[in-house]
């Protein structure tokens, strides 16, 4: 097949997860990286050789296995805003998640009346919710891009939508549930063209697509950790450098300031502004080692490899009677993840009959409901490929589906 | 592994799956509730119509309107035929022992006499993940029962 990495067979070999079995012996068909992505070996040999030889708290130890600790820690900052073709070191924040870091965003970018914050149907929970509270807070208005009938932004009353009162545009790259890939420059020029911040949710694109900040024109980016490899409870908010050091402090505490006294604190300037306290010093080395694993194999590789899975199980999909694609029909325009319906089998119960014979997918509404109440469904059923993904594992999918069918006795 | 989902998805779940009973909403009612399961979606709006009797109050009519997967819909089905038609006191006491074999972690025998369809949802609790889908209606029941006394509905 076309497009898939050379290498499948020793990528996989990579990830010792792919290697188990599940109850029953049945080996595990893993389709829900668009969830959590598996992990490789250097990033688990990474995190084990950290903890078992250089650790220590971060810049404020003053002994050998601190200034290791703080090196792994800062080295890790470095291979991030690598990672993202950054243009200083001082742009990358490490933060718990994604979630936190458009917490962070929606917290500290000053809203009042009469300003407007545009984000899309097509969200994720955590980039509507925090925007929400913001425009709660503030008085601010929300709105919203809505969708077309094929899972794609509604760009029709763009020109009103985003106007000389908007203070935010806060879109994702590539949607969770859809899959869709949407015009970042294109949203980010109107952005800019009034003033606005943009804020990009990467979490599903920084994966599986190259991301390079500066080619965005973006204002801020954030992406969390677990999805690229790495390790859960890291998250990373880039942000350009001036901006940054604009925006007020998130949370207060240690290694955020420049002096306390009891009557008032002047703060550092960033990335160390935003993050107070002891951070996720293991996870941010982790999450270092695996952006240097999927730059090494190569992100237009793993794009061209996701393509490639994509629009064979969009085929294989299509082939199972009474099963609705929900999203773009066409793979070149749309991220590995897959969601769909099943006439007369709830997407729980397809979850159920998939996982009893090692199909790992996710059910339910992928924190997206707007998206799902916008197509009509509570919920759905969701693959997701990566770039350990094989062809054998899809037509495992596909069969496992005519399985789910027949066992609940439709059609 | 199919034993095992033969066990989750007992003949008697799928047909209460595919011909639920009771299920719409109706008048006249004192209480009415919607529980959803946050992770899944699944929604229920409940209503609870209860009518003095010799002994106290009476579960006179359970009627209902959900979305959701087999467990939920079959569980909200068997629920309704073991409360409908009961003392208000001996329904709870169903309902604590359905509540005890979902927790039960597949390890409680279940008591046909009480829950007669309901034992067909022992395979559930060996399920974590679909306990939640089994006992979202029963949930919703409790809370619109509770609901409809507190409002000094007959009693």
């Amino acid at each position: 097949m076309e497009g898939l990495l050379p290498d499948l067979d020793v990528i996989r070999k990579d990830f010792p997860i792919l290697e188990r079995t599940l109850a029953g012996g049945v080996p595990l068909v893993y389709l829900d990286s668009a969830n959590t992505s598996q992990k490789p070996q250097v990033v688990i040999d990474t995190m084990v050789d950290h903890l078992e030889r250089h650790n220590a708290n971060i810049a404020r130890a003053m002994h050998q296995l601190g200034a290791e600790a703080t090196e792994a820690y800062e080295g890790a900052r470095d291979q991030v805003a690598g990672f993202l073709n950054a243009s200083s070191r001082n742009e990358v924040v490490f933060t718990k998640n994604a979630t936190e870091a458009l917490n962070l965003l929606a917290r500290t970018i000053e809203l009042g009346p009469g300003d407007n914050v545009v984000i899309t149907e097509m969200e994720h929970h955590s980039n509507i919710v925090s925007w929400q509270l913001a425009c709660e807070r503030s008085g601010a208005e929300l709105r919203w891009f809505g969708l077309t009938d094929d899972g794609r932004l509604d760009m029709g009353n763009a020109d009103q939508l985003v106007d000389e009162h908007t203070k935010v545009v806060a879109f994702t790259w590539v949607s969770n549930m859809l899959g869709t890939i949407n015009p970042v420059t294109d949203l980010v020029a109107r952005a800019k063209a009034v003033g606005a911040y943009s804020v990009i949710d990467a979490s599903q694109a920084a994966p599986q697509l190259p991301v390079d900040v500066q080619a965005t024109g973006c204002d801020f980016l954030v992406f969390t950790g677990h999805k690229v490899t790495g390790p859960t409870g890291i998250g990373v908010l880039w942000g350009r450098e001036q901006l940054l050091n604009e925006l007020p402090p998130f949370h207060g505490g240690g290694e955020m300031i420049e002096t306390v006294t009891m009557a008032r604190s002047t703060y550092a300037k960033a990335p160390h502004r935003f993050e107070a306290g002891t951070p996720p010093i293991v996870e941010a080395v982790g999450l270092g080692a695996a952006v240097d694993y999927l730059r090494h194999i190569g992100l237009d590789a793993i794009h061209r490899h996701e393509q490639a899975i994509t629009a064979y199980a969009l085929e294989g999909l299509q082939s199972v009677p009474g099963l609705t694609v929900l999203g773009p029909l066409d793979a070149a325009d749309r991220g590995g993840a897959i969601s769909f319906e099943l006439d007369g089998v709830h997407p729980h119960d397809i979850a159920q009959v998939l996982d009893s014979r090692g199909v790992a997918v996710r059910a339910g509404h992928h924190c997206a409901k707007p998206a799902h109440a916008r197509f009509g469904v509570q919920s759905s059923t969701r693959m997701s490929s990566y770039l350990y993904t094989t062809p054998a594992e899809i037509d495992a999918l596909v069969e496992s589906l005519h399985h789910a069918r027949s066992y609940f006795k439709v059609g | 592994m199919s034993t095992d989902l033969d066990a989750l998805y007992q003949d008697i779940i799928l047909d209460h799956y595919k011909n639920p009973h009771h299920k719409g909403l109706r008048d006249p009612f004192e209480s009415e509730v919607h529980h959803v399961n946050p992770t899944c979606g699944d929604e229920v709006t409940l209503r609870v119509h209860l009518s003095d009797g010799p002994d106290g109050a009476v579960v006179q009519d359970v009627s209902y309107d959900s979305v959701g997967c087999s467990i939920s819909q079959a569980s909200a089905s068997v629920l309704t035929d073991l409360v409908i038609g009961k003392p208000v006191d001996e329904a709870m006491t169903i309902h604590q022992t359905f509540l005890e074999l979902m927790q039960g972690k597949g390890q409680v025998e279940p008591d046909e006499d009480v829950l007669e369809d309901g034992i067909a949802f022992a395979g559930v609790a060996k399920f974590p993940a679909r306990v939640k889908c089994a006992l979202l209606s029963w949930m919703a029941w409790k809370d619109a029962t509770t609901q409809a006394q507190s409002e000094g509905a007959p009693s």
